[in-house]
């Protein structure tokens, strides 16, 4: 269809100017999309580096690799790494960044130079945070959980804190500008009814980076006050109480578990449409349950707290609550099998990484419920069964999102197909090699193996081998894209405008997009994943 | 782009007479409020105290921040502060409001 | 009146910027935008109102003695500086809207001196807290100054002033933000890059600044009018 226009290099946005200048004060959101993911990869890459530390260290059951203060230190570098700087920007950040105007149909974010500024902050955060990492490390775990935090801890918690507190404003900023980009930014004809569901999705996870970062932001300040100046607000000792950092920590941290999973959600809906060739069942009712979601995940955070002494009355309430969120994601994920039935189905690696998570995400979820009862969370609390449960929404679910919409849209990224025999090996490699870390963990919960400490009795041994087997074949699976995706960007096939045959004004434009996104302004006559009245072409690349 | 004909507009022109009206108004709620935290109406102080403060803050947030003459969306806007402030307010009290509540029946 | 017109068009369409389609279009959504900023704002303030409500909730007696130590007089007069400045505010706006930018400068300047009035009340309370002891931290001292009631619950009066000095100090931070912004609208009003056809800028400051005040419209209540009679 394109092969005409490709051999004439168009102008794009990755050479329409050159020079690090050009990409340093860049206000277009593809080049910041671009720093984004380069940025956030080398955070997955170091975050994975003291995940691959805590497996080894847990090989055998003695401590002998680090000490007991070091392990601390690694798996709180582990959590903040990967929570506060790769999985809440990954998916909006990157690829939400790249596609959502485009989607739209508008030439860039609503503020440009508002999305470069939250870039900006991002790396702040993340080099503060660093610092205090390289300088000694923090051991509070990732939730910074007080009297520890404020007044026990040897560690450079405030250090850490104030990465946080940045970053924290980058995703603040990122969160405005989308909603404000959705709402006043669309094409005309493209009506809230017309919207595709990764920019819905996306909106339900602007809601809750608005409203529950500053909360964060305000709290981990209070965190650093308390350190430095004794102010007591959450010191025990000067009457304050430790519970209610765990109240305000959570009034943000749970809604954010479902800031890391909603985007995510939004990039199966699309590949699941295309590559099943039909539209989205129920679409209606997969757009609302992303909103539902992103409200439901503020009524629900003291399910983190039934064991810390609240009052049993209010765990009742919370524990009643948490049972609300089953219902927008069962629906999601009920409606992406109906989508599939009956579907034209192709298997290209996105679609792969569609149904991983598809999988692991319905796993994560129930797993969920079970901890949201109160019996069963006094017996499974700050055990392996918890990070089993959390890994599989968010590793399972979030990072297999970010893959599959990692390479649905690198050839719009790049113009470039990666290679697809590589690629669908890298998404099995990835599948079996998560099931075997993560599965494990669930047993050995079950059986009572706490979270948190660098030794365990030998007879928990199988498992934990069998565990750090897994992460082994699963960084072999992320290895792999890295590596193919480099390469595709020299020898990769030119990949056309629209390599999937997708519906959808991203894929209208040429690959990869010109600055300004479109030569004129789109006009939308037609709903969002019209594939009844696409052209039944197969999809021919990668076959 | 798709909806911004039908939403109305920012740019409204207010009378600078309604201006002077509404520091008027402000000025004599703050006196009294002050006044009415002098005399020793019981739990009444905070109420009348809260009242007032609301009474204030929507007027600047009516007039001086133009809420009235504003789109829908921005209306909206207010709301979910508003809403969601609340939660957080009220789902943390439920927990301190019950502690102290009897947990096993009998004690 | 004609080429005047033309030169505020012409002032306007530099203003524009490429994304979006036309003037309007602009201006909501920048208006929009900060309506959203200042809602992240509230939830921000709103983190140390939750633990106010805690606390005040658990110990009310002793956030009734530490209301005590407030200087209503001060407070008050801070509240009708700032509900001045907030008017002097509304009425520079809308000299920017019917395209008066000298009234706008002069409205703005005065804006500024209130602002700056505001901040010297507050920093002679912060003195006088702060040569009491009452400030949170290991110098923290606390005494009713009436032998008849000593304090009941001094550790937990540390709490109020923490509260105090975190939700006033965070308040006044905004208050010197706003202050610089105002400043930079007065620079580029003298500049004339404002006119009716564009002055978002102007618009959204101002309702940065109608927020501020309206912080303060409740901590003045949370924090001095706890109970003068009642308690104690």
């Amino acid at each position: 269809m394109a092969t005409a226009v490709q051999t004439v290099e168009r102008e794009n946005y990755l050479n329409s100017n050159y020079g690090i200048k050009s990409w340093l004060l860049t206000t277009d959101h593809k080049r910041i999309a671009v720093l984004y993911l380069i940025s956030i990869t080398a955070m997955f890459w170091l975050g994975g580096f003291f995940a691959m530390m805590i497996r080894l260290e847990l090989l055998t059951p003695a401590g002998d690799l680090v000490s007991s203060d070091t392990y601390n230190k690694l798996f709180t570098m582990h959590g903040i790494i990967m929570v506060f700087f790769f999985l809440i920007p990954a998916v909006p950040a990157v690829i939400g960044n790249f596609v959502v105007p485009l989607m739209v149909g508008a030439k860039d974010m609503a503020f440009p130079r508002v999305n470069l500024l939250s870039w900006y902050l991002y790396m702040a955060g993340a080099i503060t945070a660093l610092t205090a990492m390289v300088t000694g490390g923090v051991d509070t775990g990732w939730t910074f959980y007080t009297p520890f935090s404020t007044t026990y801890s040897n560690t450079h918690v405030i250090g850490a804190a104030i990465g946080i507190f940045i970053a924290g404003f980058s995703s603040i900023l990122t969160g405005l500008n989308f909603i404000v980009t959705i709402h006043r930014m669309r094409a005309p004809g493209l009506t809230w009814r017309r919207l595709p569901l990764f920019c819905w999705s996306n909106y339900a996870a602007a809601i809750i980076m608005v409203l529950g970062t500053p909360v964060i932001a305000i709290t981990l300040l209070l965190v650093a006050l308390e350190r430095a100046f004794h102010i007591g607000i959450f010191d025990p000792r000067l009457g304050g109480d430790p519970i209610l950092f765990q109240h305000l920590f959570w009034f943000y941290s749970h809604p954010a578990v479902y800031l890391m999973i909603l985007p995510g959600m939004g990039v199966i809906s699309e590949i699941v449409a295309c590559f099943s060739r039909k539209r989205v069942f129920g679409y209606e009712f997969v757009a609302l349950a992303s909103i539902a979601i992103a409200v439901f995940g503020f009524l629900v955070w003291a399910h983190h707290m039934f064991v810390a002494g609240i009052s049993v009355y209010a765990a009742l309430v919370f524990s009643l609550l948490s049972y609300l969120v089953a219902i927008p994601s069962a629906v999601k994920v009920f409606n992406w099998t109906a989508t599939m039935y009956k579907g034209s189905i192709s298997y290209n690696t996105p679609m792969l990484y569609a149904f991983g998570f598809i999988g692991l995400f319905t796993v994560g979820g129930l797993t969920g419920i079970f901890l949201a009862s109160l019996g069963i969370d006094v017996h499974v609390h700050d055990t392996y069964f918890v990070i089993a449960h959390f890994h599989y929404v968010m590793v399972g679910g979030g990072v297999m999102a970010y893959m599959a919409g990692l390479h649905f849209w690198w050839p719009k990224m790049t113009g470039k197909m990666y290679p697809e025999a590589w690629a669908k090996l890298s998404a099995l490699l990835v599948f079996v090699g998560f099931n075997t870390t993560f599965f494990p963990q669930f047993i050995l919960g079950y059986m009572g193996s706490p979270r948190r400490y660098h030794a365990y009795p030998p007879e928990f041994q199988v498992l934990n081998v069998l565990s750090t087997a897994g992460a082994s074949i699963l960084a072999v699976g992320y290895v792999l894209p890295m590596i193919y995706f480099v390469w595709s960007l020299r020898y990769g096939k030119d990949a056309g405008p629209n390599p999937w045959n997708a519906t959808g004004l991203e894929w209208m434009t040429s690959s990869p997009p010109p600055t300004h996104n479109f030569d004129e302004t789109p006009v939308v006559t037609w709903e969002a994943y019209d594939y009844e009245h696409q052209p039944q072409e197969e999809i021919t690349v990668g076959h | 782009m798709a909806e911004h004909k039908e939403t109305g507009s920012v740019g409204h022109i207010a009378p600078a007479k309604l201006y002077v009206a509404i520091w008027a108004i402000l000025t004599a709620l703050t006196l009294t409020t002050v006044l009415v935290s002098l005399v020793d109406i019981g739990p009444m102080n905070v109420v009348v105290a809260l009242v007032i403060a609301t009474i204030k803050g929507t007027l600047v947030v009516l007039f001086f921040m133009h809420l009235r003459y504003s789109p829908k969306l921005t209306m909206a806007t207010v709301v979910a502060a508003m809403f969601w402030l609340f939660l957080l307010l009220s789902l943390t009290m439920t927990d301190y409001l019950t502690r102290a509540w009897p947990t096993y029946p009998g004690h | 009146m004609a080429t005047s017109d033309i030169g505020d068009i012409q002032v306007a369409e530099r203003a524009l910027q490429h994304h979006f389609a036309d003037m309007e279009q602009q201006r909501d959504t920048a208006s929009f935008g900060m309506w959203m900023f200042l809602l992240t704002e509230i939830m921000f303030f709103g983190g140390l109102f939750c633990a106010y409500l805690v606390y005040r909730a658990s110990y009310y007696h002793a956030f009734v003695e530490g209301s005590q130590k407030m200087n209503i007089t001060l407070g008050a007069t801070n509240t009708a500086v700032l509900i001045c400045s907030s008017l002097t505010m509304a009425l520079g706006v809308r000299a920017a809207q019917m395209g008066k930018p000298k009234l706008m400068v002069i409205l703005l300047l005065i804006t500024i001196v209130f602002g700056f009035g505001f901040l010297g009340i507050k920093a002679v309370e912060y003195h006088e807290h702060w040569v009491n002891h009452e400030f949170p931290g290991p110098s923290f001292h606390f005494e009713t100054g009436d032998p008849a009631h000593p304090a009941t619950d001094p550790q937990h009066t540390e709490i109020y002033f923490s509260l105090y000095w975190a939700m006033t100090g965070l308040h006044a931070l905004h208050m010197v933000i706003g202050i610089g912004l105002v400043a930079w609208l007065v620079i580029a009003g003298l500049m004339g890059a404002y006119t009716p056809h564009y002055y978002n800028p102007v618009e959204n400051v101002g309702l940065y600044w109608h927020f501020v005040d309206l912080v303060w419209i409740y901590l003045f209540p949370m924090l001095y009018l706890i109970s003068k009679k009642h308690g104690g």
